[in-house]
């Protein structure tokens, strides 16, 4: 489907409607600015992750999870222009085809948090094509929220990895993230199950 | 003029001895339970990533970057499971972001085995200059770090420094220095 066709969503509501989704401790990894702030806005969840730098990192750290815990489906939530600065995630995600990670990228064409700029992809690069030209068969764009909703059922159910374009509007973020990555990072591990807390 | 050809030094022995530095590198990954190895090659780390390869304890793959293989291993660690990040000397100039922003701030044990250029006998001006830069980052960050010249010394740094990055959940980075490993020459 062309990204022409699909309708504007809002990130925070197309957010809100995975978590809804999730009933399995499913991991959510929440890529840097508005991506995880409207993950932490739509309620935090001990199997969050927050991301407070390292831009473009969302889908391999959320590969290292899935790899760590094939038996957890993990999300990861992306800008595109985050995704931009890592397109070569995409290929080695493809070549080690883990069976629980789904990608889910807010295409809103521009830098909102630093101003709204146009990415160097606006208008011009296809998400879904470069995701299928990497080698992620499984990848669309979402048409509207009830799709979205559609293609996430059908991710908990897949065995391959698959990523998911949602074109979105020029909104920030509803919430702010709490920014201390030494409890993100520790409450998530006892999320995941692999401590407890002292 | 001839094309001049890159190869590792005698001194870089294939195959998979345990008395080898690689072989040394591999058995005390495992011993510590380190099993996901994603790196970006380089030509003296040849040997350990056929090695790892080679070996169905490990899951051993290219990444396009090296900050890419630090988020993987970072999330594997949070999920449970140990990684290691190869790469050269210049892969590692591109990490100073991925440092400050990830590994150090969430308290990752992030281990890096740098593969050392730009010294004893670089032959590319640009590598000498990049690998200056690599100490004063991991200072600045006052990040653990070793340069291993000796074999001997090898097992005991290695085996070591994966245990206090685990303990104190600190990054470190491991410099592997062409005393070690005869590093890459330039031969005509």
């Amino acid at each position: 489907m062309n990204t022409r066709n699909t309708k504007v969503m809002n990130r925070f509501d197309v957010t809100s409607r995975l978590i809804a989704k999730l009933k399995h401790e499913e991991a959510v990894i929440g890529g840097i600015g508005n991506s995880n702030f409207d993950l932490w806005a739509a309620g935090h969840r001990p199997q969050n992750f927050y991301m407070l730098g390292s831009m473009g990192l969302a889908f391999p750290i959320a590969l290292g999870v899935a790899l760590a815990q094939p038996g957890r489906r993990v999300f990861a939530l992306e800008g595109d222009g985050s995704l931009l600065m890592q397109l070569g995630a995409l290929s080695t995600i493809a070549a080690l085809k883990p069976k629980n990670l789904t990608m889910i990228v807010m295409d809103n064409g521009v830098y909102q948090i630093t101003g709204a700029q146009p990415t160097p992809a606006a208008g011009i690069a296809d998400i879904v094509a470069i995701a299928i030209g990497s080698g992620l068969a499984n990848s669309a764009w979402a048409a509207d929220e009830e799709d979205f909703e559609r293609l996430v059922d059908e991710a908990m159910a897949t065995t391959e990895p698959g990523l998911i374009a949602v074109r979105i509007d020029d909104k920030p973020g509803v919430g702010t993230t709490r920014r201390d990555p030494v409890q993100i990072r520790e409450r998530f591990m006892h999320g995941l199950g692999v401590r407890e807390p002292l | 003029m001839a094309i001049a050809e890159q190869r590792t030094s005698p001194q870089a022995a294939q195959g998979s001895g345990e008395g080898n530095w690689h072989g040394i590198v591999l058995q005390t990954l495992k011993r510590n339970e380190i099993s996901l190895i994603p790196y970006v090659p380089d030509r003296v780390l040849t040997p350990l990533i056929k090695n790892l390869h080679a070996d169905p304890f490990f899951t051993t793959f290219a990444t396009a970057r090296e900050e890419e293989a630090v988020g993987i291993v970072s999330g594997a660690w949070m999920g449970g499971r140990r990684g290691a990040v190869l790469m050269q000397t210049s892969g590692f100039a591109t990490l100073a972001n991925v440092l400050a922003s990830l590994a150090v701030p969430y308290q990752i044990p992030l281990i890096m085995f740098v593969s050392e250029r730009g010294t004893l006998g670089e032959f590319n001006y640009g590598q000498s200059l990049v690998c200056r830069t690599m100490r004063p980052v991991l200072d600045s960050l006052a990040l653990e770090h070793h340069t291993i010249t000796r074999l001997d010394e090898l097992e005991f740094i290695t085996d070591r420094s994966i245990k206090q990055a685990v303990t104190t959940q600190a990054p470190v980075a491991l410099i592997l220095n062409p005393l070690l490993t005869g590093g890459k020459v330039f031969d005509k």
